[in-house]
């Protein structure tokens, strides 16, 4: 009886439209990563149990009230920031950059409690400096963007940088950044573009031009790109079927399980597949801004609506990386790329979504 | 006051927020919009070519190459076949890293540094993206090695493939030739050819003799498979397949037992032999001594058996029987009695008083015979049985260089005789141009005079002088000598037979031809100059002998006192045919340095026509005795 009752309690602050929405994308990954593995029922196994993970952090943050999101808010920023700085000082070198920190019990990647952390920050000096919002606001606001993302940017990790400084920079957009500041914004960073291209990495630089012309390197810098659009295009309108992709199963498409999973997706199931994954996509992305929209408090709604453009970015970013107009960044398709980290960080970022919907309503009522 | 304007300030900002929101799903919706576009461009517009691609990745085209065609002589003995062995080969373009490939296999199977050289030599000649071998003729025991360790190395592959052997080894050797690897030539020269698609996947080609010259039947058409593959360049399903079609094999006039019993009856001598049969022009035996081991060039020849063979003083890869140009000294006395009784200058009752020396009007100078004190009374008959020089300076300064130059050329001296066999020599058939085009002098009587017995600037083949002695025995049909007497189809099995090609006949009256077989007949019995080798002889055989003077020591020649004896002495020469009355057989030896046609060269041809006529083996290895030099002796 009182289990019945605690656990109706619990399920009250899940929001039904956005967990069958994702459950919809969860089952289409499921399905992708089969056939990416090479048909590995362990790799379904851990794929499967990744998700029940991150669906239990997003049901348990869905209970935690917004206000006590709020007070985590700079205790969770303060600790990244430390952590990012433990890396930059004593963090473990993998695949040529300083990304990870040993804990002793596990590795952690602080950059990842940056994608929460962030938003949630930025989320809280807003919501304290409500009443009497001012230009000197967004300079605090802007500081607070810069430092962690500088940190992440020189690890390297640009990739990470940009989405990061991209979900804080969506705080101060729903915040009421003013559009000439914004417009300003571009300007400078559309002049700085030749300063960052000299402070960018030999390989970072590689990237962008050989998404600019990928046959200039096909074994080496562009054949990440030229493979997985051909595995995207070769797919055709209805897509070659499942498991029956030729570019996935005969290991021409590097990377397939995680970043370039999306043109498994694209071979295999077409254009009609690909419509079918960005409308669920659209959908998802809808609904937060929903919850955004009818948020009831500053913080609630631009924890909200910043969190739900990230998860459009980091969308976006893969999908156009995999299908050759973005450069290639090391950044997973949310929800149907192998990782449990990514995966339990964006489902996170829903259950704070949910809190935000559910609250709202059970105050209310 | 205050909570309204927090109110009006909270619907304010309310408002502003959602206005953002629109903002924020418009552009997510145009950034989707940009999505789609490009999906429908890669996936829709853009397809065919990507289809391709994919298609291209997945799917390569893999040569199969066809069996190559056998090579049988006469009885069906396999001279040239294929076995099967399994090499080990590369790709280097998918091995990633090659010397780590080439580390990693040499860890698995012996791999000399010889062999890694030489790959590496392949690798320099060859094209992009191509196999190639690294070791041949691996064991059973190396293959389960291999296989345990295909996983980890891309790129490496072990194939059966079929290696050409030649059963006979030496013998008929330089009939035969070899096959070797295909090396840039030979590229230029199949793509000049427009058949170089039907190589891709062959690694051998005929380099010389019948492997070479027969190259287009031998070799087949290449096959291909579809074979889907993936990106470690490991073969899967074969999705489709055109199979090759093997070659055709070649069916020889030759007899390998009668060219083994020739090669053994040349003993330690060098030298060659060619018998054509008159009826056909087929080349019944083909012998250049020494001769060598063609099995060693077909992998590529080692550095030490080249340098053996090249350097050899008794030169195993020169071609004697179709490139070795000898004076034919007097084995041309019967052509230039012919052409004398031809041109009506002699009839065979003419006789001349040979006072042992021939001197040209107003000349003092003496052509000697070799018989001090000459022969005395001597007609045609006489002449040519005891080979008298006095008779045939005469009889040549009578013709006149022309008619022995037009005469003798019908027989085919003096050019090519279109063997089906690459390289021959077309010797020497000296004329008035010929000499001029040569040392802008004019012709001198002299010159004439030597030319009929055969010295002076005559020089043929013993290929050429099988063809002339074939064409003497048939009573004048020059036929085109034939290595190849029919072609067996690899598919029918149908054996299509190669018509006799004659190149032209000569017109000879048969009382002018039985003149001179009579005479030839007589060189072999009691009296004539072959008959000590042709005691006992169970057929009628007409024969001349010769001797061709060695012009000089080559200079640098290893200097040997024994050798430099032997090196002085004469090339024996001879020409024969049996049975005299329906020849089937037309030989023509020549024994470098073995000074006398008689004694050195006629043993051979004996033992030749005891075999093919009889069937008689000989009965012991006949090692014709080295005569002590220096003495005069009827040629």
């Amino acid at each position: 009886m009182r289990i019945k009752r605690w656990s109706l309690q619990v399920l009250a602050h899940i929001d039904l439209p956005l967990l069958l929405l994702l459950l919809a994308l969860m089952g289409m990954s499921l399905f992708v990563q089969y056939s990416a593995s090479g048909q590995s029922d362990a790799r379904l196994l851990s794929h499967g149990l990744n998700m029940l993970v991150a669906l239990s952090v997003m049901v348990v943050v869905a209970n935690i009230p917004p206000q006590y999101l709020l007070s985590l808010a700079l205790p969770l920023y303060a600790v990244g920031v430390v952590l990012l700085l433990g890396v930059a000082t004593v963090g473990e070198v993998v695949n040529g950059s300083r990304r990870w920190l040993n804990l002793g019990v596990t590795r952690i990647q602080p950059s990842e409690i940056m994608k929460i952390a962030m938003p949630l920050m930025l989320a809280w000096y807003f919501h304290r400096h409500e009443a009497m919002l001012r230009l000197k606001d967004y300079g605090v606001a802007a500081l607070l963007l810069i430092v962690p993302v500088a940190l992440v940017a020189k690890q390297p990790d640009l990739g990470t940088a940009l989405l990061i400084s991209a979900s804080g920079f969506y705080v101060l957009f729903f915040a009421g950044l003013p559009w000439r500041i914004m417009l300003g914004m571009a300007v400078v960073a559309g002049a700085s573009l030749p300063l960052v291209w000299h402070f960018m990495h030999d390989y970072q630089q590689k990237r962008v031009l050989t998404l600019i012309d990928p046959t200039q390197d096909p074994l080496g810098a562009g054949y990440h790109i030229i493979q997985s659009t051909i595995a995207m295009g070769s797919g055709g309108s209805f897509g070659k079927g499942w498991l029956h992709g030729t570019q996935t199963h005969l290991d021409f498409l590097p990377e397939r399980t995680t970043d370039f999973v999306f043109a498994v997706f694209g071979e295999e199931f077409g254009l009609l597949g690909n419509v079918l994954l960005l409308t669920l996509f659209l959908a998802i992305i809808a609904r937060g801004l929903m919850i955004a929209a009818s948020a009831p408090t500053l913080f609630a709604r631009l924890m909200a609506g910043s969190l739900t453009l990230a998860f459009f970015t980091y969308a976006f970013v893969n999908m156009g990386m995999v299908s050759g107009i973005l450069p290639v960044v090391g950044v997973p398709l949310p929800l149907v790329s192998y990782g449990g980290t990514a995966m339990v960080t964006v489902m996170l970022g829903f259950g704070i979504l949910m809190s935000v919907k559910t609250h709202r309503k059970l105050l209310k009522s | 006051m205050n909570s309204r304007t927090e109110i009006r300030n909270y619907r304010v900002e309310l408002a502003g927020f959602r206005r953002r929101v629109v903002v924020a799903a418009g552009f997510v919706v145009v950034m989707f919009l940009l999505l789609l576009s490009r999906f429908v461009y890669v996936q829709v517009l853009q397809y065919q070519h990507y289809h391709t691609l994919a298609e291209n990745n997945r799917i390569s085209l893999v040569p199969t190459p066809p069996n190559r065609g056998l090579i049988l002589d006469r009885n069906g003995v396999v001279l040239a076949h294929n076995y099967s062995a399994y090499t080990l080969e590369i790709t280097p373009s998918k091995t990633g890293n090659l010397d780590a490939t080439l580390d990693a296999l040499s860890q698995i199977v012996e791999v000399t540094p010889g062999q890694r050289k030489r790959f590496a030599k392949l690798m320099a000649e060859s094209r992009n993206f191509e196999t190639l071998p690294l070791r041949a003729h691996l064991s059973d025991e190396e293959v389960a090695r291999l296989a345990a360790n295909r996983y980890r190395l891309p790129g490496v592959e072990v194939r059966a493939r079929l290696f050409r052997q030649y059963p006979l080894q030496a013998s008929a050797s330089h009939l035969l030739g070899y096959i070797g690897r295909i090396n840039d030539k030979d590229v230029e020269r199949l793509q000049a050819a427009g058949v170089y698609d039907n190589y891709r996947g062959s690694d051998h080609i005929g380099k010389v003799g019948i492997e070479q010259s027969y190259e287009r039947e031998l070799h087949g058409v290449t096959g291909a498979e579809q074979v889907e593959t993936d990106a470690g360049g490991h073969a899967g399903r074969v999705l489709a397949r055109t199979p090759p079609v093997s070659g055709n094999s070649l069916v020889l006039y030759l007899d390998s037992k009668l060219q083994a019993i020739a090669e053994q009856a040349f003993g330690h001598y060098r030298g060659a032999l060619v018998a054509i049969d008159p009826r056909t022009g087929g080349v019944l035996a083909f012998v250049s001594q020494p001769g060598y081991d063609p099995n060693l060039f077909v992998d590529g020849i080692d550095t030490a058996s080249w340098n053996e063979l090249n350097n050899s003083p008794d030169r195993p890869l020169l071609n004697r029987a179709l490139r070795g140009s000898y004076p034919e000294g007097s084995t041309l006395k019967p052509f230039i009695a012919l052409a004398g009784l031809s041109y009506g200058v002699r009839k065979p009752s003419d006789s001349i008083l040979d006072p042992g020396y021939f001197a040209l009007p107003n000349s003092s100078h003496h052509y000697r015979d070799w018989k001090a004190g000459g022969h005395g009374t001597v007609d045609m008959h006489k002449a040519i049985v005891q080979s008298c020089d006095t008779y045939f300076y005469r009889l040549a300064n009578d013709l006149g260089i022309d008619r022995m130059h037009a005469y003798l050329g019908q027989f085919g001296f003096g050019e090519k005789t279109g063997i089906d066999m690459d390289g021959e020599s077309s010797g020497v058939l000296p004329s008035r141009e010929w000499k001029a085009k040569r040392s802008k002098m004019p012709w001198f009587p002299g010159e004439t005079v030597i030319a009929g017995i055969g010295q002076g600037y005559n020089l043929a083949t013993p290929l050429q002088l099988a063809v002339a002695t074939a064409a003497l025995a048939n009573g004048g049909t020059v036929y085109k000598p034939q290595l190849v007497q029919a072609i067996i189809d690899s598919r029918t099995g149908k054996r299509t037979a190669l018509p006799p090609q004659i190149e032209r006949r000569i017109s000879i009256s048969p009382a002018d031809f039985d003149a001179v077989r009579a005479a030839m007949e007589d060189v072999t019995h009691p009296g004539g100059t072959a008959s000590v080798a042709n005691a006992g002889v169970g057929y009628r055989v007409a024969a001349k002998t010769g001797t061709a003077q060695v012009v000089g020591i080559k200079q640098g020649a290893k200097y040997d006192a024994k050798r430099m004896l032997e090196i002085h002495r004469d090339h024996a020469v001879y020409i024969a045919f049996a049975p005299a009355e329906a020849p089937t057989i037309a030989v023509a030896v020549l024994v470098e340095n073995g000074s006398h046609g008689g004694t050195t060269a006629a043993p051979i041809a004996r033992a030749v026509m005891d075999y093919y006529l009889l069937g008689k083996l000989p009965k012991a290895a006949i090692v014709p005795v080295a005569p002590a030099t220096g003495d005069a002796h009827a040629d």
